[in-house]
């Protein structure tokens, strides 16, 4: 089962919910086996497998609540975020934990959450997150700047705490 | 002030993702400016720190043995579940312990099969298919020397219209094992080798592909080693290097 556990982990971060991701896994297999002739041999596979577990959460009952509770295009929004400048990351991370940095991911909306995990965890190439998500590449860019910069500003609250 | 320029292309740079020519700037900056180094450094461990993190849920070994069952080929899909135990059953009491052999062997073989379509598809998918790249079998064989526990030869392709692309180190069931890969008209083809003894199921001479394979598959046991071809190529091209590979060996 090529990328079985990885795909695994990718549903819990969606789902929070381990019976849900199980669920998720199992109707990602089941599209995949079903639908194979519509993969192109040379394309790339993983791309693609990730592309079926997401749009079988988008349309699972966590997905659409999700959707409907946060927007999916946050490409427009601008938050205001602690600049880099302010506190350097070098002094947070070595006190970073993987428990507040999971803590963190969890928060985060689901848009900046899947597009950080892709990136750093299963280390896709910008092409390879711009097919699985179905986003021009540009966005790609833009959204992962924003998820970086989300998730540092929430952990700064926290290791700020630590520190003190 | 001078880096801010740098600094906003600082993660694309760290992702690996401005162009081979702008790299190499980049890297030299980075080399030369405190500022931007120890920034790339920051980033470079917040990077660590997120794979680390996310790194954090494992599937149960239940689920993970569903799953295998669910996936793995069903020996006769068009039977309903009782239709097939009830087969099942009377086949045992007509045919006894040569029935139970037959029953033992072939859910081992069908997986094996399957592992063999894991292994082929995952390869294929990865970003670096082969770890020696050559179209010259002089060069892929000697490669494999020390690194698994049998020699084999590889086919003479010349006019064949196959090409050998490159070779990789294959596990099956814990045994190292050769993975080579063949072009023909654009089609990947996968060839395994193992040794024979150390394949946990009995495969039958020139077993062909299971129909439950979305490839074509042809295997067959020759001087002690056992031989897997996979591809989505046609049936005829799989047949082809087969008879270039018994012919060599």
């Amino acid at each position: 089962m090529p990328h079985f556990e990885r795909l695994y982990n990718f549903a819990c971060w969606l789902t929070h919910d381990r019976q849900e991701a199980e669920d998720l896994v199992q109707e990602t297999y089941a599209k995949a086996l079903k639908g194979f002739s519509s993969f192109r041999p040379g394309t790339n596979f993983r791309a693609w497998i990730y592309k079926i577990l997401r749009n079988a959460f988008l349309t699972s009952r966590t997905g659409l609540k999700t959707s409907a509770t946060v927007p999916l295009d946050l490409e427009g929004e601008e938050e205001a975020l602690p600049t880099d400048k302010e506190t350097p990351e070098s002094i947070l991370l070595q006190r970073s934990d993987n428990q507040l940095v999971q803590h963190a991911l969890d928060e985060l909306p689901v848009a900046y959450r899947e597009i950080l995990l892709l990136c750093e965890v299963e280390e896709m190439s910008y092409q390879e997150i711009s097919a699985t998500l179905a986003i021009p590449m540009g966005t790609v860019m833009s959204r992962l700047s924003r998820a970086r910069k989300a998730l540092r500003g929430s952990l700064q609250p926290q290791f700020a705490k630590r520190m003190n | 002030m001078v880096c801010e320029s740098w600094k906003s292309q600082l993660d694309t740079y760290l992702d690996a993702e401005v162009p081979e020519q702008q790299m190499r700037t980049f890297d030299a900056h980075v080399r030369s400016c405190p500022s931007c180094s120890a920034d790339a450094l920051a980033r470079v461990q917040m990077k660590r720190t997120i794979q680390a993190a996310g790194r954090r849920f494992t599937p149960s070994a239940e689920f993970r043995k569903r799953m295998q069952q669910k996936i793995a080929p069903k020996p006769q899909r068009s039977f309903g579940l009782r239709w097939m135990l009830a087969a099942t059953a009377a086949i045992i009491l007509v045919a006894g312990s040569l029935t139970s052999a037959y029953l033992g062997s072939r859910p081992g073989r069908d997986q094996v099969f399957s592992e063999i379509a894991d292994l082929h598809v995952a390869t294929l998918a990865s970003s670096s298919p082969v770890d020696v790249i050559s179209t010259d079998r002089h060069t892929v064989k000697p490669w494999f020397q020390g690194k698994i526990p049998f020699a084999f030869n590889l086919p003479e392709l010349q006019n064949s219209g196959f090409t050998l692309l490159g070779g990789r180190m294959a596990y099956l069931e814990q045994t190292p094992g050769a993975h080579l890969i063949y072009d023909v008209r654009k089609h990947h083809i996968s060839v395994f080798v193992f040794q024979e003894r150390s394949l946990p199921a009995k495969l039958n001479e020139n077993s062909l592909s299971p129909k439950q394979l979305p490839f074509n598959l042809e295997t067959w046991s020759q001087g002690g080693l056992r031989y897997f071809l996979i591809g989505d190529a046609s049936a005829a091209d799989i047949n082809n290097l087969a008879k270039l590979f018994k012919a060599a060996s």
